[in-house]
């Protein structure tokens, strides 16, 4: 494993970097028997011993080192995750009102040759395409697009995977222009009124009205080290303590992590992140996630209609919490 | 040297005041000094540049209940503290001072009244309570608010004042918005009239959920309506915004809004409205 890393991961990566140079020297022909295996047994005892470590670390971590991971650079975007559980992909665009929105991506695929519709907020990983896709922080077209897919899939009876990754929606000129209050607001209602199973993962940020608004399901699952909040701890720091330095802070006031959110009865399911972090081995996660969200859709796909519609306004009609005192 | 002492206390900070006590007040937007007892009569409203004082939840219902009479339900829902968050104050503590201050429980108040006889679902949020943000309480209220115009088939009108969702309770805030909304969807197949009138300010996460939604929305004048904040907008593109960005006008002008009208004629334009959409 190699590229950008966090602090926190430091040591994992000096392991890591070790072992993968002990097994050159091993591999290189015209060396002693005698001493490669010598070598085989340091790295094995060393494997062994970057295990307990990467464990040791990632089932330790703050709310804010969960945060940074949900921002790793090397951590799988919406699209890596289209890839690796879907087949036969084919991408969608436009909200066929204004613009097509880069922020967002959808389209249908199979997932082990089942037919759904994909879609999710995509951020991207080098400059340009961060660039490109405005760090994954949507317009109203964006929401009008994703509305547009899911009530297709919903016409033909195809189950919704959502895939949020948000740093938030955009806070812009055109993006007020354009109703971006409106736009959330409608995909919270249509949502609601989808015919189809709706599976909603939290694969990465999950920043405020940004990631609601495509966030309404009937099942709501979360990666590990995901975050989910209404404000970003850097957004709730700079307004509660005018410091947007006090994010760590912030983060652990707002209970923002899978932990907590599960605590809360927001979600339905952590989804573990293997090795401790999605970013170490994205193959595996995604078959992780796959398998929970084929499940969870042969669950619902036994309900009607009316009975998924019902079940979704109760389940969250119930969320909050609130003291009802007796009248006197 | 007494009096060089008394100069270095400097300023003291006026505390500003939602509606100035006293027998004259000066407008917010042009400066007019203007007789209390007139401003009152005329609704708040200035009368020579039509400027629209906040105003509380209580003056709403007198404005737009008949005899100002709401039957009152769910006031003995009050907020706990489900994060345990403190910042400069413990969360309690902010309720229990807002409390103190507003004699409200939170940020909305609601029940069943009448416009011009006829019977009506009405929530009205109140600004002076946490900057009328949206918590767990003002949530399950306004979804109540909602399921009293389901279950009785009677039209819904609700008068909003919000900076947002509460940040004290995280995500339980956040999710006020998807719970209202989707009770929004089952009125919606119903086919039962839901006004939202917007008024000064209704931003973020109440204007991205239900008051966004109503069949007809009303705004005040020169209303701060949106989803982000001009602050937060400004920080983020880093240059300056338009004039009249985020007004009433704004939206209208861009499709976002069905009328703005007059504090003096909201009554009438939701009496005449529930009577079409009946």
């Amino acid at each position: 494993m190699n590229g950008p890393h966090l602090d926190f991961e430091k040591p994992i990566y000096e392991l890591e970097k070790r072992i993968s140079d002990l097994k050159e020297l091993a591999g290189r022909e015209g060396e002693d028997p005698l001493d490669n295996l010598e070598l085989s047994r340091e790295i094995k005892s060393l494997e062994e011993k970057l295990d307990k470590l990467a464990q040791d670390i990632y089932s330790k971590l703050s709310r804010w080192q969960r945060v940074q991971l949900a921002r790793h650079p090397r951590r799988p975007c919406a699209l890596d995750f289209i890839f690796l559980m879907t087949t036969e992909f084919v991408e969608l665009h436009g909200d066929r009102y204004f613009a097509d929105d880069k922020a967002i991506v959808g389209g249908f695929a199979k997932m082990d040759g089942k037919p759904v519709l994909v879609v999710g907020q995509q951020k991207g990983k080098d400059t340009k395409q961060k660039l490109f896709r405005n760090f994954g922080m949507p317009h109203p077209e964006g929401y009008r697009k994703a509305l547009r897919l899911m009530q297709l899939a919903s016409r033909f009876g195809k189950p919704v995977v959502v895939l949020v990754d948000t740093p938030g929606a955009f806070p812009g000129i055109g993006a007020e222009e354009r109703g971006q209050a409106e736009a959330i607001a409608r995909n919270l209602r249509e949502m609601t009124r989808l015919r189809v199973p709706i599976i909603i993962n939290i694969i990465g940020e999950g920043a405020s009205g940004g990631a609601l608004g495509i966030g309404v399901g009937d099942k709501v699952f979360m990666l590990e080290n995901a975050w989910y909040s209404v404000i970003s701890p850097e957004g709730c720091a700079a307004i509660l303590w005018r410091d947007a330095a006090k994010a760590p802070e912030a983060a652990e006031a707002l209970k923002l992590s899978a932990p907590d959110l599960m605590r809360l009865k927001i979600i339905d399911k952590i989804i573990p992140e293997p090795g401790g972090g999605a970013h170490r081995d994205p193959q595996k996660q995604a078959e992780i996630l796959k398998g929970e969200i084929l499940s969870a859709v042969n669950e619902l796909e036994e309900l009607s209609p009316e009975e998924l519609i019902q079940k979704r306004i109760g389940k969250f009609r119930v969320m909050g919490e609130y003291l009802e005192r007796e009248m006197e | 040297m007494e009096w060089f002492r008394k100069a270095k206390e400097g300023l003291i900070p006026q505390r500003k005041k939602e509606i100035p006590d006293g027998i004259w007040v000066k407008c917010d937007s042009c400066g007019e000094i203007i007789y209390r007892k007139e401003l009152e009569k005329d609704l708040w409203v200035c009368s020579k540049c039509d400027h629209h004082f906040r105003i509380k939840s209580r003056e709403y219902i007198n404005l737009v209940l008949d005899h100002g009479e709401l039957e009152e339900y769910d006031a003995n829902l009050e907020s706990s503290d489900p994060l345990g968050f403190k910042d400069s104050k413990r969360y309690p503590d902010r309720i229990k001072g807002s409390q103190k201050k507003t004699d409200l429980k939170d940020a909305v108040v609601a029940g069943i009244g009448k416009v011009d006889g006829l019977e009506i679902s009405f929530g009205v949020m109140d600004f002076g309570f946490i900057g009328g943000s949206m918590g767990s309480v003002v949530g399950e209220k306004v979804a109540r608010t909602i399921e009293r115009s389901s279950e009785r088939r009677i039209p819904l009108v609700i008068v909003s004042c919000s900076g947002g969702a509460r940040m004290q309770e995280g995500i339980l805030s956040l999710m006020q918005m998807a719970k209202t909304s989707a009770l929004l969807a089952r009125l919606y197949d119903q086919n039962i009239p839901y006004i939202s009138v917007l008024t000064n300010p209704t931003t973020a996460g109440v204007m991205a959920s239900y008051a966004s939604l109503g069949d007809v929305i009303i705004a005040e004048p020169k209303a701060l309506l949106g989803f982000a904040g001009p602050r937060v907008i400004q920080q983020t593109i880093k240059q300056d915004l338009p004039p009249g960005f985020q007004s009433s006008e704004f939206f209208l002008e861009h499709g976002f809004l069905d009328i703005i009208c007059h504090r003096k004629d909201l009554k009438k334009n939701i009496s005449l409205l529930l009577e079409y959409l009946s």
